[in-house]
């Protein structure tokens, strides 16, 4: 790039993205900052921090606990939490299952993700707040790519994909009646490659479970899960020793693993760069339906 | 990691581009031709498409199914909404607002358009220039995308010849004088075949120009910002607390045009006072110089009272100010607009009311005749429009800036977004 006044891609993505949640700060009275432990999270986290350095980010992160993380994830999130001074709200799911507000799924293909919806609106409900940002991506997800930057939800935390406000320019409308509430999601224009792209360019710490490792592992129709005290077995299934890597961290039970030797940054991004499946292609939760994602976020998922 | 040694992933610069079309004129499968022979399209996405195509019995892999991302979009097989794509190739990362391209979506067409450095606009090569041509082109104009690339599509469809693609270019370059724009280029392609989409042609040899992907890849963007007039609209105000950044206060914000340096004298707007910038910061370090479209925090060397909405500018190439302002607008809302009548308004970073004071004239976007008797402004109308706010903004006019000339109307009922407006 010849021109002294140019940025690249990522500078520009990282400048909307810094702009969009300064906006969010100053439009709304409480907002939060959901936070998974996953790269979408921690890439967005790492905006927010850089948008009102030198000071610390003026508000909380809620992670919604599924109980089928990755120790890995967890520990990850609490060590970053510490070292950035950072406040973290926790809501379990296992306590929206504990109160009989949803009710825990078996059988081998058992995942909590659906459950999570209660929780995290239980969660906003409660801890009144009026905004919750989001890692959400609109070239993860054909819903998702109908997504605004500022979304509106209604009393009931719904989302009406037919019935959104316009958005144009930079000029975010995040008015609302009481009761409702926006979620916002900062990287909405940013795709799995810039978000490996950025890791890399700012040097950003990420769960070591993204590089490749060797870990017991169960194929179940082509899909590999780790397995583990929350993945029950089919007869069957007899779990054997790989090396893989996971391309997106979610909950242990629908979140496919790779098979890689990728090990470094720039491994893994000539891997995505080379790639013929897309990320969510690996998570069982997406299969259920060709619609499943708009089902979930008109509910109120993430 | 300095940005050196990364080079070559990293040196990509963005150009979001805008398309608007029908079901008929090939839009969705010039979109789906430009993922798929860029390699953004994924087997699981081509398998996820090629089940929905089996089920609507199209018969071929319909690429439509791609963008079409909404249920009730997939079974009526229309576009309602404006749907943002992605793609890469090593040069250019690219965002694609795809808009459906019916007059009742006029108002998705203005959305998708107003963030676009490039507006593709798709003629059939067997229909010519129609009605719909110059809707996307106006709508091209009035939101004043820099560039435009005119696809003359289904060439196959007329023997690939020069005399059709030269007959269509006439026809719209007589358009283009009505309208305000300033590069457009023609491309002859099949969206279908491939032909000089991201491929030359062999069936057009005639055709000597680049194919669309090289436009695309290769338009000169960087100076459709204006780096010479000074604008930084205060976003928040940091106040750390911390003991190191003890009477710390930055002014948050994003650069919407010129290019501030440490040391800068500036001036506040609208209370006028004067001071000068002592630090640019960014993440953990200060820089000497930043510019348009940066995102950054501004501490100045004087103690003075500002806050969000207000302008932060050197003192060369003043905004305007005034509380009465004429603009074009696109109306968004079914509930028609109010003469007379109070909105909220969003304009850079401030909040705050206006009333319509009169309605200079309506624009039909099929003939872009100007009608000055009928008063009456609802869904999808485009009209010129004077409004009084509250107090006195500091603007420049659509054209010489696209941020700091653009506004929104919010009805104050519903809070939803009712119209978009371009300041003259």
């Amino acid at each position: 790039m010849d021109n002294k006044y140019r940025i690249n891609h990522l500078r520009e993505l990282e400048a909307e993205s810094i702009f969009v949640i300064r906006e969010v700060v100053a439009q709304f009275e409480n907002p939060c900052m959901l936070f998974s432990g996953g790269k979408d999270s921690i890439v967005m986290f790492h905006l927010a921090r850089k948008a009102f350095w030198p000071a610390r980010i003026p508000f909380p992160l809620m992670h919604i606990d599924t109980g089928h993380n990755f120790q890995e994830t967890l520990d990850y999130r609490d060590k970053l939490m510490k070292d950035t001074e950072t406040k973290l709200i926790v809501r379990y799911v296992q306590d929206s299952i504990d109160q009989g507000k949803v009710v825990d799924e078996t059988g081998v293909n058992a995942s909590r993700n659906k459950l999570q919806t209660t929780t995290l609106l239980d969660g906003i409900e409660e801890l009144k707040f009026d905004c919750a940002m989001g890692g959400g991506r609109r070239d993860e997800e054909k819903a998702r790519a109908k997504e605004r930057f500022f979304s509106h939800r209604d009393e009931f935390g719904q989302w009406d994909p037919k019935n959104q406000r316009p958005e144009l320019w930079n000029i975010f409308n995040g008015k609302k009646h009481m009761g409702e509430h926006f979620r916002v999601f900062p990287i909405s224009n940013w795709t799995e490659m810039d978000v490996w792209q950025y890791i890399l360019l700012e040097n950003i710490p990420i769960p070591s479970l993204y590089f490749s490792h060797e870990r017991e592992v169960i194929d179940r129709d082509g899909t590999i899960l780790a397995a583990g005290e929350y993945v029950t077995l089919k007869d069957d299934e007899i779990p054997e020793k790989r090396i893989i890597r996971f391309r997106t961290i979610g909950d242990m039970t629908c979140t496919g693993a790779v098979e890689s030797k990728a090990n470094t940054l720039e491994e893994i991004i000539e891997e995505v760069a080379a790639t013929r499946i897309t990320e969510r292609g690996g998570r069982h939760d997406d299969k259920r339906s060709e619609a499943a994602m708009e089902d979930r976020k008109k509910e109120g998922y993430f | 990691m300095s940005e050196d040694i990364t080079k070559g992933y990293l040196d990509m610069e963005l150009l979001r581009f805008t398309t608007a079309g029908s079901v008929d004129d090939g839009k969705s499968t010039l979109i789906g031709r430009l993922l798929y022979d860029s390699k953004a399209i994924f087997e699981d996405q081509m398998e996820s498409i090629e089940k929905a195509s089996q089920k609507t019995g199209d018969g071929e892999v319909n690429l439509a199914l791609l963008t079409d991302g909404l249920r009730a979009e997939r079974e009526q097989g229309i576009t309602i909404d404006v749907a943002y794509r992605y793609f890469a190739t090593p040069k250019r990362k690219f965002i694609i607002a795809d808009t459906p391209g019916h007059v009742q979506y006029t108002r998705n067409m203005v959305t998708g358009a107003s963030t676009a450095n490039v507006a593709l606009i798709l003629i059939d090569a067997r229909n010519g220039v129609i009605e719909q041509t110059l809707r996307h082109a106006f709508i091209a104009s009035l939101l004043q995308i820099p560039h435009m690339i005119v696809c003359i599509n289904k060439m196959d469809l007329v023997d690939f010849k020069e005399e059709a693609f030269e007959s269509i270019k006439d026809d719209f370059d007589k358009i283009a004088t009505k309208l305000d724009v300033h590069d457009i280029r023609f491309v002859p392609i099949s969206a279908k075949l491939g032909d000089n989409v991201v491929d030359r042609s062999e069936n057009m040899s005639w055709y000597e120009g680049p194919t669309l992907l090289y436009l695309l890849e290769n338009i000169h963007i960087a100076s459709d910002i204006n780096h010479v007039d000074t604008r930084f609209p205060v976003q928040y105000v940091v106040r750390p607390m911390k003991e190191e950044y003890h009477d710390y206060r930055g002014y948050a914000g994003r650069i919407e045009g010129g290019v501030f340096h440490k040391g800068d004298q500036v001036k506040i707007l609208p209370s006028g006072l004067v001071s000068k910038i002592k630090t640019i910061d960014v993440f953990q370090e200060e820089v000497e110089e930043a510019f348009a479209p940066q995102s950054v925090t501004l501490s100045l060397e004087d103690d003075i009272d500002i806050s969000r909405g207000n302008l932060i500018i050197k003192d060369n190439g003043l905004p305007k100010s005034s509380q009465d302002i004429e603009m074009m607008i696109c109306w968004f809302s079914e509930t028609p607009m109010v003469l007379g009548g109070k909105y909220s308004v969003k304009h850079t970073t401030n909040d705050l009311r206006c009333v319509i004071r009169d309605v200079k004239y309506k624009i039909d976007v099929n003939t872009l005749d100007h009608n000055t008797e009928d008063k009456k402004i609802g869904l999808n109308d485009i009209a010129k429009i004077q409004i009084k706010t509250t107090r006195p903004l500091f603007f420049d006019s659509y054209r010489k800036n696209r941020k700091m000339g653009s506004l929104i109307l919010i009805d104050e009922a519903t809070n939803n977004t009712v119209a978009a407006g371009m300041i003259i």
